[in-house]
C-alpha cells in the first residue's frame, strides 16, 4: 500500500488536537512554533517564553515590533489580554517545577524509552550551546517531541539508544511524527496513530523496533 | 541620606577590579546594557569572568568586550549564534574558557548566590555530558545534580526606571535575567532609562527592591538600540 506523509502544517495540525483546554504550553524553537497556528478555536491555551513571558501572542504586524519583547528565538511577538512578565529564576521554576502541561520540542533522536537528544550533534569542531532545552525536556508534566521520523538519509530518529548526546533521560512522552504518533514508555514504543495506508510491519521496519499496538 | 545615582557611567563602574566575576544581564535584543559594557570597556578591568545568557553578537556590545581580550572566561547556556563570530574566533583559538550552563541551572545558580543557598540539587542535566564529575544523588525516586552558586563581583543590568534607593522596574521581557543578577553580585549597577522620585514607583510594582542595588545611572532612551523605541 501506499501513503502519504504529514506535511509540517499536518503535523502541527496532529500535535494541536492534543492539547487541552487551559493548558499551559511552552513550543520549543523551530518547527513547534507552527502549532500555536493550528490551536483549536474555542480554547485558552496559555503559551509561555523561557524569557518570561506567559500569555505571548503572535508576531506584531510589520513596524509595531518591540524589541523588549521578544520570543526565545529572539523574534518579536505579542502579549494576550490576561498575560504576564516575570524573571528569568521564576520562568524556569515553571518548568523545573512541574507547572507547565506541555512542552513540545524538535529533536535529533529519540530513545523508545524517552530519552531525548536534541542540543548538540557530538562534532568535535561544533561550539555546544544548550539555552533552555534540558530544563525544559525534563520540566514540563508532558515532553512532546515532533519531528520527521526519517533522516534525509532516510535513518530512523527514532532508536533504541540515542547516539548524540542526551538532553535528558526517559522525559519524551509522545513523538510526533511525519509518518506516526508514538507513546514512549519503560517497556518501549506504543503505537498512536499513523498515517493512512502505513502498515504496522512497515512501520516497524523503518524504526527497526516492535511497537506494541494501539489498544 | 541614600543616594545611589551615579553622575555617568564612569562613576557608576568605579572600582571595578581586575579579576571579577560580572554577570551581565540581557536575552537577544531585550534587557542588555549596552553602555554599561561600553563603560566598563573604558574602565579596562581584564581578567574578567563574565557570566551572560549567550557570548556576544556582533561587534557591539558583549562581544566588543571579548574583542579587547580582557575575559578570561565565559559562562552562558547558548554561546553559539549566527553572528557570534567574537567568540566563535577566540574559542576556536583556545583564547577563552568556556563553562556551558543550561539556561534555568544558569538563573538558579545565580539566584542561590543571592539567597545565601550553599549549593542546590536540580534535576535538568542528570545523565546528561553537562552533569559529568558531578554529585548526585536519588531524592524520593528522582535524580538530581549538585549545582553550585556563580557569585558575582559586579552585575550589570538594565531596568527601566529607578530612583535614589536603587528601586527598579522593568519593561516587558527585558526583566529576563536583571533580577537574580541584581541579588547575585555584591555591587549591582543598574542603567535605567528613567529616575523617579522616592515615592513615585508603585510599592507594589517595584520588582527588584533597592537593597539588592548599588547604583543606577540614566541612560537616555533613544541611546539604547532596540528597546522597544525605534529611533
Amino acid at each position: 500500500m501506499s501513503y502519504v506523509k504529514r506535511s509540517k502544517e499536518q503535523l502541527a495540525q496532529r500535535v494541536a488536537r492534543d492539547i487541552h483546554d487551559g493548558a499551559y504550553v511552552n513550543l520549543g524553537i523551530g518547527m513547534p512554533t507552527l502549532v500555536a497556528n493550528h490551536l483549536p478555536k474555542g480554547i485558552e491555551v496559555v503559551l509561555h517564553s523561557e524569557n518570561g513571558i506567559l500569555g505571548m501572542g503572535p508576531a506584531p504586524a510589520e513596524g509595531q515590533e518591540d524589541y523588549d519583547l521578544i520570543n526565545a528565538g529572539k523574534q518579536p511577538v505579542t502579549l494576550l489580554t490576561g498575560g504576564s512578565y516575570f524573571h528569568h529564576a521564576d520562568s524556569f521554576a515553571m518548568m523545573r517545577g512541574g507547572h507547565l502541561d506541555i512542552c513540545v520540542l524538535g529533536a535529533f533522536q529519540v530513545s523508545a524509552t524517552g530519552d531525548l537528544a536534541n542540543w548538540h550533534t557530538g562534532e568535535k569542531d561544533a561550539i555546544p550551546a544548550v539555552g533552555g532545552a534540558m530544563d525544559l525536556a525534563i520540566g514540563a508534566k508532558q515532553t512532546w517531541v515532533m519531528m520527521d521520523l526519517l533522516t534525509k538519509k532516510g535513518e530512523s530518529k527514532v532508536v533504541e539508544k540515542c547516539g548524540y548526546p542526551l538532553t535528558g533521560i526517559g522525559c519524551v512522552k509522545r513523538i510526533y511524527s511525519d509518518l506516526a504518533t508514538l507513546e514512549c514508555t519503560p517497556g518501549g514504543l506504543k503505537l498512536i496513530d499513523k498515517v493512512e495506508g502505513l502498515g504496522h510491519g512497515e512501520l516497524e521496519q523503518l524504526i527497526g523496533l516492535p511497537i506494541r499496538r494501539h489498544t | 541620606m541614600i543616594d545611589k545615582i551615579a553622575a555617568s557611567v564612569a562613576d557608576a563602574l568605579a572600582g571595578v577590579r581586575d579579576g571579577s566575576t560580572v554577570l551581565i544581564g540581557g536575552f537577544g535584543t531585550a534587557g542588555i546594557p549596552n553602555e554599561l559594557i561600553d563603560g566598563l570597556i573604558a574602565q579596562g578591568a581584564k581578567d574578567l569572568v563574565v557570566v551572560n545568557n549567550n557570548a556576544g553578537n556582533g561587534d557591539t556590545g558583549l562581544a566588543a568586550l571579548l574583542m579587547t581580550g580582557r575575559v578570561r572566561k565565559i559562562i552562558c547556556s547558548f554561546p553559539r549564534q549566527a553572528d557570534s563570530h567574537v567568540f566563535d574566533g577566540l574559542y576556536r583559538s583556545g583564547r577563552i574558557e568556556l563553562e556551558l550552563v543550561p539556561q534555568g541551572n544558569l538563573a538558579e545558580r545565580i539566584r542561590a548566590a543571592g539567597a545565601g543557598i550553599g549549593a542546590f540539587f536540580t534535576p535538568t542535566g542528570f545523565g546528561t555530558d553537562l552533569a559529568k564529575g558531578k554529585e548526585t544523588r536519588e531524592i524520593n525516586g528522582r535524580h538530581y545534580v549538585l549545582e553550585h552558586p556563580i557569585y558575582g563581583d559586579v552585575a550589570l543590568i538594565k531596568a527601566e526606571r529607578g530612583d535614589r534607593w536603587g528601586n527598579l522596574m522593568f519593561r516587558k521581557a527585558a526583566r529576563n535575567f536583571g533580577p537574580v543578577m541584581a541579588m547575585g553580585a555584591k555591587m549591582t549597577v543598574a542603567s535605567v532609562h528613567e529616575i523617579a522620585e522616592l515615592g513615585e514607583l508603585e510599592p507594589e510594582a517595584v520588582v527588584t527592591p533597592g537593597i539588592f542595588v548599588s547604583r543606577i545611572v540614566k541612560i537616555d532612551r533613544v541611546a539604547t538600540q532596540g528597546g522597544g523605541f525605534k529611533s
